[in-house]
C-alpha cells in the first residue's frame, strides 16, 4: 500500500512513546552487575571441575554462593530478555513477527530464569 | 526482516561509459562515479571518468564540477558554498561520507570512488532524496521556545552556558553521520537518526530555551532515541569534526538523571 503521508505525518506517526530510558538505563545496571557475577561464576565452575552431586549441594549451600548464583542466573537472563528485545526491533520488520519474537523472548527468558532459581534452590536446600 | 539484498532495478550495471583522459594529460586520476536517471528506466551503473588533475582543482568537488564541464554535462549533484559551511555537496567519496568541497583527492589512494549517501532513495546520480530527514528535523521544532515575555534586550546566557553550544551549533546538517549509521539504515522512518539528536540537543542544551521537558518528553522513545546503539559511525565520519554520538548519551544522561 502507498504510504501516501506527508513526510512531516510519518515523522511525527503517533507521537513519543514517553518510555525508553527504563530499559536503557536497566540494561547498563545489568551489564555492570554482570561483570563481578560473571568472574564469580568462572571462578565457581572452575572450582567445581569433576565435583559430584553432593559436592554441588554443599557448595551451593552455603548463603554467600547460593546468594552469588540466584543473582547471577536472574542478572543474566533479565540482562539477556533487555538485549533480545533490541535485536528484534532493530531487525525484525513484519509486525506479527516482531510480536511474536518478542512474547517468545520475555516468556522464554523468565520461564528458564525461573527454572535455574528453582534448581539452585533446590541443591541448596537439599531437594 | 531487514533486507540485506538490493531493491528491484537497484543493481548497478557492469557496462558504465568510460571518458577518458585528454591527450597529452600527464597526471591522471581515475573517477567512479554512480550514475542513474529516473527516467531512462535502466539500472543504475558506475561510469569512469580520467581527469587531468594539473588542470583540476584540488579537492573531489573540483573534479566533478570539471567534470561536468568538460566530459558529461549530464552529472548530476549538489554543491553551493564549497567551502564546507552549507553542506550541500555531502556524498560517499571514497567509502566514506564525507562533503566533496574539503575532501582533497591526494587524500585518495587509487581510483576516487563517489556515490550518493547511503540507503536513501536516489533522485537522479549522485542527488539523494532528503525529505524525510528534512522532516525529522521539523518535528524536533528547532527553535527557541520559551513562556517568559521577551525581555527589552536580548535574552541573556551566561558564558559558561553559551560553551554547552560548542560543538553542537557548528551542525551544517549535511547528513553524513545520519546515512553513515546502521540503526538509522534499518529503522529511519522511526529512529530520528544522529543529525537530528544532535541537533535536538543543541536546543536541550540552550540555557534560554524554556521547553527542555516537553523536548525530553518528545524524545524518550525506544525507536526516535534508542535506536542509539553508540556504533559511532556518525562521529567518525562527520566532515566537521563533531561528535553527535555524545550528543545523544547527553540526552539519554538528561532523561536518566530527571527520574533518580
Amino acid at each position: 500500500m502507498t504510504d501516501m503521508r506527508t513526510p512531516l505525518a510519518r515523522a511525527r506517526n503517533h507521537g513519543s512513546a514517553k518510555e525508553g530510558n527504563e530499559h536503557w538505563w536497566m540494561t547498563k545496571l545489568t551489564a555492570i552487575a554482570l561483570v563481578p557475577l560473571s568472574f564469580w561464576f568462572v571462578w565457581a565452575c572452575v572450582h567445581l571441575v569433576g565435583a559430584d552431586h553432593a559436592a554441588f549441594a554443599a557448595f551451593l549451600g552455603t548463603h554467600g554462593n547460593g546468594l552469588m548464583m540466584v543473582l547471577f542466573v536472574a542478572t543474566a537472563f533479565y540482562h539477556l530478555a533487555l538485549g533480545l528485545q533490541v535485536v528484534i526491533e532493530d531487525y525484525v520488520h513484519v509486525e506479527w513477527q516482531k510480536i511474536a519474537a518478542l512474547v517468545i523472548v520475555k516468556f522464554g527468558c523468565v520461564a528458564l530464569g525461573a527454572s535455574c532459581v528453582i534448581a539452585v534452590l533446590r541443591l541448596a536446600f537439599g531437594g | 526482516m531487514v533486507e540485506f539484498t538490493l531493491p528491484a532495478n537497484s543493481r548497478v550495471r557492469k557496462d558504465g561509459k568510460s571518458h577518458p583522459a585528454p591527450s597529452g594529460a600527464k597526471n591522471v586520476k581515475t573517477f567512479k562515479i554512480y550514475r542513474w536517471h529516473p527516467d531512462d528506466g535502466e539500472n543504475p551503473r558506475v561510469d569512469t571518468f580520467q581527469v587531468d588533475l594539473d588542470t583540476c582543482g584540488p579537492m573531489v568537488l573540483d573534479a566533478l564540477i570539471k567534470i561536468k564541464n568538460e566530459m558529461d554535462s549530464t552529472l548530476t549533484f549538489r554543491r553551493s558554498c564549497r567551502e564546507g559551511v552549507c553542506g550541500s555537496c555531502a556524498m560517499n567519496i571514497d567509502g566514506t561520507n564525507t562533503l566533496a568541497c574539503t575532501k582533497p583527492i591526494d587524500e585518495i589512494g587509487g581510483d576516487v570512488k563517489v556515490y550518493p549517501l547511503p540507503h536513501m532513495p536516489v533522485v537522479k546520480d549522485l542527488v539523494p532524496d532528503l525529505s524525510q530527514p528534512y522532516a525529522q528535523y521539523r518535528e524536533i521544532e528547532p527553535w527557541m521556545k520559551a513562556d517568559t515575555a521577551m525581555p527589552a534586550g536580548e535574552r541573556l546566557q551566561s558564558p559558561e552556558d553559551r560553551e554547552k553550544l560548542d560543538g553542537l551549533w557548528e551542525c551544517i546538517l549535511c547528513f553524513c553521520c545520519q546515512t553513515s549509521c546502521p540503526s538509522y539504515w534499518w529503522n529511519g522512518d522511526r529512529y530520528l537518526g544522529p543529525a537530528i539528536l544532535l541537533q535536538a540537543y543543541r536546543w536541550i542544551a540552550d540555557s534560554r530555551d524554556e521547553a527542555t521537558g516537553d523536548r525530553l518528553d518528545d524524545l524518550e522513545d525506544p525507536f526516535r532515541l534508542y535506536r542509539c546503539h553508540t556504533i559511532m559511525n556518525c562521529t567518525m565520519t562527520c566532515p566537521k569534526g563533531l561528535n553527535p554520538g555524545k550528543a545523544i548519551a547527553e540526552i539519554k544522561i538528561a532523561q536518566t538523571k530527571r527520574r533518580i
